[in-house]
């Protein structure tokens, strides 16, 4: 009879102001049954960080079209490890050079979604994620 | 695991109380035995709504009062729980409260969090309470709780809360509105927020009379207490009565939200001087028992169930064989 339900916070790290993209991910999440912490732009790692701890999120999703993401991401990955938050699922969309993804791949970013990725993609990826930590 | 979770919430940990609060939403039978555990811990903490239509500033002017309280000497700790509606759909949801609220960020003293209904309609979730009750116990002194944009009978929150702000904002609707039944009759406070837009002296008129009128037609009903009309043997007090403060806030510019916060704290002097605090307190735990009790039968009874039991009665219903009182008879049998 438990209710669970996957939670997942969104955020915009950095300085660029586009946002339909993680408007459009966290709206299909919803529609997926998720829960969505959506926290605005211009959010640093560490608001990041302490969002997710505070939401007890099982997901963090950061959007980033900055290309600042080599800078960014490892600060909220440390930070999520600082806090005792290891289980948390971290994922990445944006513009990210294929050079970059194994950079990424290897502090710990599980799913790197780029330009053209359906919301479909996200959403089994998220699934399977969660549940596999369990 | 269990008791040290419970130990550190009662220290404050953070990480903690997070987990206890999924636990709790998640409806898990060990976060029984935990809030069990915690409960003794309870009570201290000022429970404040916050409730209005949806659009009237509710988060920025939570924002802004905890901003407000954490200036105070000394600073009381404040948790927020924001509520936003669940898809009737999909069952998810997007809780933007913390959008408006970033202003709180790095301060150790706040803890915010945001909540889905999950199906509940009074503007709360079911798990809202209880999760009072875990950043009561981690020692939080203020709790905002910030309902769904609320329509007019979204009325949970006075049961839930020692101070219920009702925020209006200008142009939201005419006279008539403030003196129908539900949102207004809840309020201690009323904050009518944008008071820099027109029509806010009407806004704020429309609401002094609807006051005036409650006044003189005692017996009154707050907080779903009947308050009792004045025998004739029991002279007037005047004294005794509360009258829901009109308080004009620029959430925005956080203007006006000092004098709103001195607001709620005298509705919260009234109610200890007047113990009203404990009357209330009695309504409140009374309608949560009914609610816990309704919530665990319905468990029970549909554990009981076949897996096809329910789906049989449904058809039968919608085949006009059998009504759905009967219907409900049959499915109680299974407590006997």
């Amino acid at each position: 009879m438990t209710d669970r339900r996957i939670r997942v916070l969104i955020a915009k790290p950095g300085l660029d102001g586009h946002d339909r993209g993680a408007k459009v991910v966290a709206r299909a999440l919803r529609d997926a049954g998720m829960e969505v912490i959506y926290t605005g732009l211009r959010q640093t790692p560490d608001m990041i960080v302490e969002a997710a701890l505070q939401e007890d999120v099982d997901v963090v999703g950061l959007s980033i079209l900055s290309g600042a993401h080599m800078t960014l991401v490892p600060r909220v990955v440390e930070g999520l490890k600082a806090n005792g938050l290891d289980q948390v699922v971290v994922t990445v969309g944006g513009i990210i050079p294929d050079d970059d993804v194994p950079r990424l791949n290897a502090i710990g970013v599980k799913g790197i979604f780029g330009p053209g990725t359906s919301t479909q993609q996200i959403i089994a990826f998220i699934r399977q994620a969660v549940a596999g930590g369990e | 695991m269990p008791h040290n979770l419970i130990d550190r919430v009662l220290s404050g940990d953070r990480r903690a109380t997070a987990r206890l609060i999924t636990l709790i939403e998640n409806d898990g039978p060990q976060a029984r035995g935990m809030l069990a555990a915690l409960f003794p811990h309870t009570g201290q903490a000022h429970v404040v709504g916050v409730t209005g239509a949806p659009g009237t500033g509710k988060s920025t002017l939570v924002n802004e009062l905890a901003k407000a309280y954490r200036k105070k000497d000394p600073a009381p700790r404040v948790g927020i729980i924001a509520v936003d509606p669940t898809s009737p759909f999909s069952g998810g949801a997007l809780l933007g409260d913390r959008i408006r609220m970033r202003d709180l960020f790095g301060d150790p003293g706040v803890f915010i969090r945001s909540m889905a209904t999950r199906g509940s309609l009074g503007g709360l979730a079911r798990a809202t309470s209880d999760a009072v009750k875990v950043l009561d116990a981690a020692g939080y002194d203020i709790i905002l709780v910030e309902t769904v944009g609320a329509g007019q009978s979204e009325v949970d929150i006075a049961k839930a809360a020692h101070t219920t702000v009702v925020v209006e904002a200008p142009g939201l609707g005419d006279d008539v509105q403030a003196i129908k039944a539900g949102i207004l009759e809840i309020a201690d406070v009323f904050a009518v927020n944008k008071a820099d837009r027109d029509g806010v002296e009407h806004t704020v008129m429309a609401l002094e009379m609807m006051l005036d009128l409650n006044h003189a037609s005692r017996p009154t009903l707050h907080h779903g207490v009947l308050m009792p009309a004045e025998s004739p043997a029991e002279p007037a007090d005047e004294t005794a009565a509360w009258r829901p403060p009109i308080c004009k806030t620029i959430a925005t510019r956080g203007e006006g939200v000092p004098a709103l916060l001195e607001a709620v704290k005298a509705h919260r002097g009234y109610l200890e001087e007047t113990h009203t605090m404990a009357l209330r307190e009695r309504t409140r735990v009374e309608d949560e028992l009914h609610d816990i009790v309704g919530h665990l039968l319905v468990h029970r009874l549909m554990a009981r169930l076949r897996p096809d039991e329910l789906a049989h009665l449904v058809d039968r219903i919608v085949a006009r064989e059998l009504d759905p009182y009967t219907a409900a008879e049959t499915l109680l049998q299974k407590m006997a």
